[in-house]
């Protein structure tokens, strides 16, 4: 019992949360991007799927590391631009559109992915993002090793963070995205196009979420397999409710989560094999349901989610 | 850009629009087969070829229909309420674990018994699945679409566990599979030799029985009413919460006769690959028969034909069959672009 309790002194267990931590990190705060502009972003699960392998083919191919992550992000953008296109000024259903988009940018990762690579048995592996102490931070026991031993991508996730809370609240841009999640009418009057806002945040978001996924073939297990993202995406849609889509607050449910993964991870080595293995990867999913359950009741969407704008309509 | 109501379409012109969209699909799935270096023409022929250009293509494409059948109605039921069901996956696959549970030999009953029986308990288990995230979000306020696609993920790694225990077949050499079933819980198969099987005939059944509660009955009535406007349907006395349960419960007892029927009729036992991804899919069938009961039997014999024909065509064309999967991905989106253009006028304004 005390060696379970153990695990959360060492460096090492909070060195993998964090990584773990990282790739949700992006995909959520590009989730809560699109939510606080008003848009459900479920394509998130496929953007994540084309990032992944979009980053990892730049790099297969002879580009650099920096620039997989732009084309990861790019890529990312323009399937953003897609469901933008259909949800904002078309109104299309957020639900069946996001469904659709993920359908879609899977099937086109795994179609370009074996013609790219026919007849690949073992997915080829990149040499990724190798880790980056900052000197004298890194040396600080548990904490500092945790947070400042990590490869430059997850410096950047939190970087991210910062920057998009920054933006959401300190910019008249924020002001315009957040007002157009809640007021849209209200930001028409300003003469700000909601459209544009909107298309412009989920192109954003969707980048986040293509990096999000780009993480894990670039720093996290260096090459592309079938349904690695394994419902990754869902889980940052419940992490933006559990976070009541503020930045700071998803930050920390995602390093909390994260946590609890890697936790499990290494409890599974304890029990040696007594509880089956699936219990302890089934977690993940059901703390999803149960921290949307928890905060279900004093969750405060933002006003306008989900409900398509038409000018000059109220 | 503004969206302009304009009037009803004509029945011609309603079934004009999915033509349109599979036309537009064509289009942009022709770009990729050009990528590929094939010709289009040569591989949509090979594809219509493999998917019902000899009686075994035939048969093999409306085999595949028969899951995507269910699926489809589980979807178009629940959407049709606004009960955004994407679970249909993990649904299927309880009414799979069922089916094996209760078909290997623990009950010594006759086949005319053991068959209702065990479809009317694959649908229980699949009715009760899907009423825990109808209830979250009518008790709770918590988003159906998010509970019900991370259940999916709980329920095959449930599987998965039983498969590996409980459920494993001992004389399987270690594959993590379950045992057959008993001959007595086999649905038989409709022409001797073939793969296709009675599962079909129920699927077809099914269809006309959802048509009629959707059209006929005071139940499909009040789901109308709640898709199309809650409040409203609140207000004119419609208990939405009850209504909303009771559509949970017919969307996911037919998902679940989608796993029934692959395994009673068609593989005999359970793996973990028992569905490529069917629930997934039947959202698109359902979406491309514009959520109507008897067109889904057409849309997932449609895209069945696709999965079929693509497969054929990538073992002589190259092509990687995944087109098939980006087709259907595409049929789906240009076809809530066609309804939509099918109620509106876009005005460039």
């Amino acid at each position: 019992m005390t060696e379970a309790l153990e695990i959360l002194f060492t460096a090492s267990f909070w060195v993998a949360a964090i990584r773990i931590a990282s790739p949700l990190i992006f995909a959520t705060m590009g989730e809560l991007i699109c939510e606080r502009a008003g848009v459900l972003n479920l394509g998130i699960e496929g953007i994540m799927t084309v990032g992944a392998f979009a980053g990892w083919f730049t790099v297969y191919s002879g580009g650099d590391l920096w620039t997989g992550v732009l084309v990861a992000a790019l890529s990312g953008a323009a399937f953003g631009l897609l469901h933008g296109t259909l949800t904002v000024p078309l109104g299309l259903s957020q639900h069946v559109v996001g469904i659709g988009i993920t359908l879609l940018a899977t099937s086109l990762t795994y179609f370009t992915y074996r013609l790219a690579l026919p007849e690949v048995t073992s997915p080829p592996k990149i040499e990724p993002f190798q880790p980056l102490p900052i000197p004298g931070l890194s040396k600080i026991p548990i904490l500092g090793e945790a947070l400042f031993s990590q490869t430059p991508l997850t410096y950047l996730a939190f970087l991210t963070v910062a920057i998009v809370a920054w933006v959401l609240y300190r910019t008249p841009l924020g002001l315009a995205v957040r007002a157009a999640g809640e007021n849209p009418t209200a930001v028409e009057a300003q003469g700000i196009s909601v459209s544009g806002i909107r298309i412009g945040a989920v192109m954003a978001g969707s980048a986040l979420m293509a990096v999000g996924g780009a993480f894990l073939t670039m720093s996290a297990f260096n090459s592309f397999f079938f349904e690695m993202i394994n419902g990754r995406g869902w889980i940052c849609i419940a992490l933006v409710v559990f976070g009541s889509w503020r930045p700071g607050k998803a930050l920390l449910g995602a390093i909390l989560f994260a946590a609890f993964d890697a936790y499990q991870v290494r409890l599974q080595q304890l029990t040696g094999g007594i509880v089956p293995y699936q219990i302890f990867l089934m977690m993940p999913y059901l703390l999803s349901i149960l921290a949307l359950v928890l905060v279900a009741r004093r969750a405060t969407y933002p006003k306008a989610l989900m409900i398509p704008y038409q000018k000059g309509e109220r | 850009m503004r969206l302009e109501p304009k009037p009803a379409p004509s029945l011609a012109e309603t079934l004009l629009y999915p033509v349109g969209a599979i036309v537009a699909t064509l289009v942009i799935a022709s770009l990729l087969v050009l990528a590929a270096g094939a010709s289009p023409f040569s591989v949509f022929a090979l594809v219509a070829r493999g998917a019902a250009g000899s009686q075994f293509a035939i048969v093999e494409t409306l085999t595949r229909a028969t899951p995507l059948i269910f699926t489809g109605l589980a979807v178009a039921v629940a959407f049709r309420a606004r009960l955004w069901n994407i679970g249909a996956e993990a649904q299927l696959y309880a009414g799979a674990v069922i089916t094996v549970v209760l078909g290997t030999g623990l009950l010594p009953l006759p086949s005319f018994l053991l068959i209702p029986l065990i479809a009317i308990a694959a649908m229980l288990a699949g009715a009760l699945l899907l009423l825990g995230p109808a209830m979250l979000k009518t008790r709770f306020g918590v988003d159906e679409v998010v509970t019900t696609l991370l259940l999916n993920f709980v329920v095959i790694l449930f599987v998965s566990m039983l498969l590996e225990g409980v459920l494993k077949d001992p004389t399987g050499l270690g594959w993590p599979q379950s045992q057959k079933l008993i001959a007595e819980a086999r649905l038989p198969r409709i022409i001797q030799g073939k793969r296709l099987h009675y599962g079909f005939v129920l699927a077809l059944v099914s269809a006309v029985v959802v048509w009629i509660i959707m059209k006929k009955t005071a139940l499909g009535f009040e789901m109308r009413a709640v898709g199309h406007n809650p409040e409203a349907a609140f207000f004119a006395g419609i208990p939405v919460n009850r209504v909303l349960a009771k559509t949970a419960l017919l969307s996911g007892g037919l998902a679940a006769l989608a796993g029934f029927s692959e395994v009673a009729g068609l593989k005999g036992n359970l793996t973990l690959d028992l569905s490529p991804g069917y629930g997934y899919t039947g959202i698109v069938v359902a979406m491309l028969a514009m959520l109507n009961p008897l067109g889904v039997v057409a849309a997932a014999i449609f895209v069945a034909g696709i999965f079929v024909g693509a497969d054929a065509m990538s073992r002589t064309a190259g092509v990687p069959s995944y087109i098939a999967d980006v087709m259907v991905a595409t049929a789906l989106l240009t076809m809530v672009v066609a309804i939509l253009l099918s109620r509106y006028r876009l005005r460039w304004a």
